[in-house]
This record gives structure tokens, sequence and C-alpha cells, in this order.
């Protein structure tokens, strides 16, 4: 058994209510707003969470709730035990039916397409990915249009290469079912629901 | 652990329960990437009534922070039981700061309008629905109506908006008139007259629906294309008035009737109570501005 001074018990919301409110209007002003970042407080999480993505798997885990982790994660039992401690939720083994996935680093997201993608007729039985990145680029070189965006707006994760493009857009051709996806860099966060387009500037 | 149990002993903040917040927060998450769809919740008994606008009341104390104003309005008006239930209700058990100056709110929560003044990016409009699926009257089954989203089925609609054509020589529905999100889900508006379906187009404001006895939450992200349904032949048309505000004067704004004595005197007045008065407040006056019911006698 872990004795008390295990990385699982530390850190977490020091207000669990208010903590948990301020970080879910940060994540749906991402959702509503593709592509726009949001700085939120983060939380202190054992290695490799990062603190924003330690805040949204807070906000949205419980024990209604499974989450699939990454090989980058799931080496670290910390980080499961400190999941299951805070939040509840269940350490799902398969990713196909996890309703949450954190993927430890941006490399992983070729696995976007064998997650829960839901039915046709329950789009909503889908999974909400949440992918740490190093931060987001000021240069952009994606434009995303779609539901939330006025017009267009630029926005590319730091670290996220081109491959993404094509997993991405198999993804939005899923429509309505999908994954949806919420990138937390250690200090910001912004979301892309499946709704959203991305194409490279240069292709304009 | 809360430190807001001190002053609201009985209630966790906003009324709700943790784990019911999470539970609604995670269905608005997927309400807002699938525009229109509507995603099943485990609704919870309130204490109001179905009717009332707990679906409302729930998505607003899900999303409610220490720092939001909200505004509540019941057909535009702030001073109806309705609103006031619900704006003391959050009052008390949320402590938040309340409004009825559409421009001060963060959250407006309304049953069936849109406000007159434009919102704006970063405000959430709430709409409280008693019937969310558009399809209901017309296919009372859930598991046909599912599929009928499901496979963008969507004919029967048109056929009832042609029947109105058929019968009426016009398409006769004035509220709760159809729209299709983003070319794909047709959605129900609620209630609002179809006057207010063109605001939901490309709006600012992060719109949310909860319907807390059919137990569902959609939404419509900002700047998204809502279309009210039609035909090239008979387009989609606004509710439109002869009168101008008896109070402020207002045009080209909803207006309420209001029966003023039994021989058949009557006003029209904006529904919106608080674009009235904001109007009064600039000077603006109508035709009965100041004046006592006496005068219509």
């Amino acid at each position: 058994m872990a004795n008390v001074a295990t990385p699982a018990f530390t850190g977490g919301f020091n207000d669990p209510v208010h903590g948990s409110q301020q970080g879910f209007r940060a994540i749906m002003e991402a959702m509503a707003r593709p592509g726009t970042l949001q700085t939120p407080d983060g939380v202190t999480a054992p290695a490799p969470l990062n603190p924003v993505s330690a805040l949204v798997a807070l906000t949205l885990l419980d024990q209604d709730t499974s989450v699939w982790l990454d090989s980058g994660c799931h080496g670290q039992a910390d980080v499961a035990d400190w999941l299951s401690f805070h939040t509840g939720a269940r350490i799902a083994q398969n990713m196909a039916t996890a309703d949450f996935c954190i993927l430890s680093n941006p490399k992983g997201v070729t696995v976007l397409a064998d997650m829960a993608l839901g039915s046709e007729e329950y789009p909503d039985r889908s999974a909400t990915a949440i992918m740490q990145v190093t931060g987001f680029e000021a240069n952009p070189d994606w434009v995303c249009e779609g539901p939330g965006i006025k017009g267009q707006i630029d926005f590319q994760p730091t670290g996220v290469d081109d491959s993404f493009l094509p997993v991405w857009s198999q993804n939005r051709a899923a429509f309505p079912r999908g994954v949806d996806l919420i990138l937390a860099s250690p200090t910001q966060l912004a979301a892309l629901p499946r709704t959203t387009c991305i194409r490279k500037a240069r292709e304009m | 652990m809360n430190p807001h149990a001190s002053g609201f002993a009985a209630y966790n903040f906003a009324y709700l329960d943790e784990q019911t917040k999470r539970m609604i927060r995670r269905a608005i998450l997927k309400a807002i990437a699938i525009p229109g769809y509507q995603v099943p919740f485990a609704s919870r008994e309130m204490p109001m009534p179905y009717g009332w606008g707990t679906g409302g009341v729930q998505v607003t104390a899900a999303i409610l922070g220490a720092d939001d104003t909200l505004k509540v309005i019941d057909q535009g008006s702030d001073d109806t039981t309705n609103s006031v239930s619900i704006r003391k209700f959050f009052e008390k058990t949320a402590g938040v700061a309340t409004t009825t100056r559409t421009a001060d709110a963060s959250i407006i929560q309304t049953r069936h309008r849109i406000p007159e003044e434009p919102l704006k990016s970063g405000q959430v409009l709430v709409y409280q629905v008693p019937i969310p699926e558009p399809l209901r009257f017309l296919e009372p089954r859930e598991t046909e109506t599912r599929k009928m989203h499901a496979l963008e089925e969507y004919g029967l609609m048109h056929v009832k908006l042609y029947e109105d054509i058929a019968k009426n020589g016009r398409i006769a529905t004035t509220y709760a008139y159809p729209v299709k999100i983003e070319g794909r889900y047709v959605m129900d508006p609620s209630p609002t007259p179809k006057f207010d379906n063109p605001k939901m187009n490309d709006s600012p404001a992060l719109q949310l629906f909860g319907a807390g006895r059919e137990k569902r939450i959609y939404a419509v992200p900002p700047h998204t294309e809502v279309v009210s349904l039609d035909f090239e032949d008979h387009p989609f048309e606004i509710n439109r008035f002869e009168d101008t505000c008896a109070l402020c004067g207002a045009e080209g704004v909803y207006l309420d009737e209001v029966i003023l004595d039994d021989k058949g005197n009557r006003m029209f007045c904006c529904s919106d109570t608080d674009h009235c008065e904001q109007r009064r407040e600039a000077g603006h006056s109508g035709a009965r501005a100041g004046q006592g019911l006496e005068a219509s006698q």
C-alpha cells in the first residue's frame, strides 16, 4: 500500500468547487472557440502530467468515467495512482472503450482513430483526448475554420508537425462521430472539437 | 473543505453536488462539439417543478462561478415569477451578483426570448427548453427520431411546413420554428418567437440549451450557422409589428400585447423589459409613456 508520502496524495485542487468551476470554464471557452488560448491555474501532479492537463483531468474525470493512459504515462505508476486517488476514475486497459485518453506527448496522436468515435445515433459517446504539448506557436503554420471560429484563426501547437493534419481530417470526416481534442501546455490550453477544419496556411 | 459552506450551510455552491456538475459539464462539452445534437444527461430533480426551467437551471448551476453576473429573463421580462424565482435561487445558493442589464451579464438564462441588445463575445445564453426534439410531434418514438437525426432524414419537417402553406397559404409556425445547424442537425430553438431566430445565427455568444424533464442538453457555439428551414418560394420571414412600443417608442423589436380594460383598449410594448427601460432612461418615449390607465378611458 502507498504511504502518505506517495506523490499520489499530493497536489490536486486547493478548492475543489471553485477550482473545477474555473477549470471547466476555461475548457468550455476553449471548446466553444477552437484555436483560442486559455490560461487557467494549473494543479500540481506527478510527471509526466503537466499542470494544465492535470487540471483538465481533475475537472472532468470521476468514478463515472474511464481514462486510458499512453505509454509515457502508463510507465509511471504515480500517474495512475494520482488519478485514481483524486478523481476515482477507472484506468482503462482498452483505448477503444475509454471515455478519456491522456496522451503525454503529441507523437502518439496517430492513435486518434483507434479511440471511441461514438455511433451515428449517439455521437456523444466518443472519447475526449487530452494531449500534452510544450506550448503554442506564436507564428502558426495552420489555419482553422469551423463552428466557434469567426472566419478563420491561425493556430498550431508546438511540436506537432503536419503529420497531424491527415489524422485530424480523417477524424473530421467521420462527423458527427469523432474524437474531441483538448491540448494542454504547462500553462495554457486550447481545444479542437471534431467540427474544426485545419489546413496549411500556404495552401491558401 | 468548501470555503462557501459557512455562508450557505445547507447547499454546495450553486445547489448541485460536484459529481452532478461534472456529469453536466461533460455533456455540455460534447454538445458544443456536435452543434445542434441533443446530448442525453442524467437530469436531477430540482427544488422547482418541471416546466419551470429545471434544464436551464442545471446548465447554469454547472457553469456558474463566483465571478459571474447572472441575468434571468422570462419571455423577455426580468420581473415575472419565473425569472425572479430563478434569480433569487442563485442569489441564495451561489451568492453571485445578478443584474437586469443585458450588457452587464456574463450568463443570461432565458425562457423563450433572446435579448434585443446584441450579445457579446464571452457571454453565455442558457435556454430553458420544454421539448428539445423538433421531430417529436411528427414522430413520437425516440428510437425513430434518433434514427432520423442519424440519417439526416428531415423530409418530414419540410412536409409539416408545406402543410402549413397548403392550409394557410404561408408557413404558420410562429414559435419553436425549426432551424438547421451548420447544415447538419435540425434543432428546436426552444419556444422563442421566430422573430429571434436570425439572432441565433453567427452569434458572438455561446448558446446552451437545457431540457430538464426530457433530459437533454444541446448547444450552438459562437459564430455558427443557424438557418431557419423554408422553401425557395416561401422564404423564412420574421414576425412584423405595425405598432411601436407604447412606452419607449421602439420599432423593430418584439412586442407584447397588453389588454388595458374591458372596452377593447390595448397597447403593445417591448417584451424585453431591460431594453425598454434603457430606452426610456435615454429619453425615448412612446405614445402612452407617463400615462396612467385612466387615460385609455
